[in-house]
């Protein structure tokens, strides 16, 4: 068989809008995956138990389910039971950000763990509150120690956006698959998807890497 | 009124008796170096005075403030009484400059310019002016140990509390530790500390208290006690460490 160059050229501007949507759905399910993840970790690590067993029941809930059921209840399941309209797109950005916040949060359970109980005594000795002591001795040395395993998880939000492709959001994945059932060209649209897919997570990868650089401690 | 008073003070993990109905009172000025064997409750004792710990029957006060107060009184004893760790637990992210202004901007609210002076003044007093911008893991473990004693006192203590400060060093750090301490002694720091180092209890020391098993057995004068070991027990305890 012949790689058909010619029937990518054509595609491109409808994978580059797909992209712009999976770049998008991509942040805002990061960003709010991030502060869902850093509160119930939080919780999970210092809260009283009427904290601890809400934050225990989400993140079993969501680990023990795939991404997929979880974006068809939400989009579908969700709307009949409490009675709302909620577009595909926000269904979408609502399950990632849910999705990822249980990952984040054991992540960030973990880091606050590892930080040495000896830190956290040092500060309160000089009377601090503990939550002084979380912000200024606790997190900026558990931050460092997350960001490995956050980067995967960055990278895990990325690809997973191609899931919302089975409730209609117009993400690179869904627009793949509509140019591809309407010429047929499956290696040349499959591959030049792919391809698209790696240049982003290569960019997002390459940075977090020289962000841990950065704050790496001597 | 005493720095510290213990009355009558227990501390129980679960079942396990630690502290012993305890009667302490340090004055200002004094320093008390506590010594026993190890699970005879020294460290407990002392870290039942700035509420690490919390004291399970008693009263214990430091400068008047009950450590079974409010938060805000527990708080109150920590910025009287600064705390020397065995493992030094500075501040792994901040230099040994930051180390030292954290604790004036943080819990005493002074501005970045007056905790600077402060801390690169008490740095110069425990002979670490050139290592300022080094972070912890670049200094040795005697040279964080006195970090640990200038970020203590940045703080503004009237108190200060030693946990075995000088146990996680080999042996040749350990005596520029003693000699900061020494000088703070000298400059009338009410000190409690709780050591080993026998030769610094003689020298340094103005009150000698011996534990075992959650009692205060001995309290006197250092070098009279060492002279003559008033029970088998404390004797015994001297021949070891030795």
């Amino acid at each position: 068989m012949i790689f058909d160059w010619n029937a990518i050229v054509p595609a491109l501007p409808e994978l580059l809008e797909g992209l712009q949507w999976t770049l998008w759905i991509a942040a805002v399910g990061l960003a709010g995956g991030i502060a869902l993840g850093v509160l119930t970790g939080v919780a999970l690590t210092y809260g009283s138990w009427q904290l601890q067993t809400p934050a225990q029941v989400y993140v079993a809930l969501i680990r023990g389910t795939p991404i997929t059921v979880q974006v068809m209840f939400i989009y579908f399941a969700l709307p009949i039971l409490m009675n709302v309209r909620i577009s595909a797109a926000a269904a979408g950005i609502l399950t990632l950000i849910i999705n990822s916040g249980a990952y984040n949060a054991e992540i960030v359970r973990g880091a606050l763990n590892s930080v040495p109980p000896g830190l956290r005594e040092a500060g309160l000795a000089m009377g601090l509150s503990f939550r002084k002591v979380l912000m200024h001795v606790i997190a900026p040395i558990a931050v460092r120690r997350a960001l490995p395993a956050m980067g995967n998880q960055f990278v895990a939000v990325v690809k997973d956006t191609s899931i919302l492709l089975v409730i209609g959001v117009g993400e690179l994945t869904r627009r793949g698959q509509e140019i591809m059932a309407a010429n047929f060209k499956a290696v040349e649209i499959w591959t030049a998807v792919a391809l698209i897919y790696l240049a982003v997570i290569t960019v997002v990868a390459v940075s977090l890497r020289y962000v841990e650089r950065v704050v790496r401690l001597p | 009124m005493n720095m510290v008073e213990f009355s009558k003070v227990s501390k129980r993990f679960g079942s396990h008796l630690v502290l012993d109905a305890i009667d302490l009172r340090v004055n200002r000025g004094e320093v008390a170096v506590v010594i026993g064997p190890s699970g005879s409750g020294k460290s407990t004792l002392l870290r039942c005075v700035n509420g690490l710990e919390t004291v399970s029957d008693g009263d214990l006060r430091v400068d008047g403030i009950s450590v079974r107060g409010t938060a805000r009184d527990v708080r109150a004893i920590r910025l009287e009484a600064g705390m020397v760790f065995q493992q030094f637990n500075l501040f792994p992210h901040l230099t040994a400059l930051q180390n030292v202004m954290f604790g004036p901007i943080q819990s005493r609210g002074r501005s970045k310019a007056e905790a600077r002076q402060i801390a690169s003044a008490l740095l110069e007093k425990v002979g670490l002016a050139e290592r300022m911008q080094h972070y912890p893991s670049q200094l040795s473990g005697g040279q964080q140990q006195r970090v640990a004693i200038a970020r203590a006192r940045a703080v503004g203590p009237k108190l200060m509390l030693f946990d075995e400060p000088t146990s996680a060093l080999d042996p040749e750090l350990r005596q520029e530790v003693l000699k900061v301490m020494q000088t703070l002694a000298a400059e009338g720091m009410t000190m409690i500390v709780v050591t080993h180092e026998m030769a610094f209890a003689k020298r340094v020391g103005t009150r000698l208290l011996f534990m075992d098993g959650g009692h205060l057995v001995h309290d006197g004068e250092p070098g009279a006690l060492l002279a003559n070991p008033p029970s088998e027990r404390f004797r015994d305890f001297l021949l070891h460490v030795h």
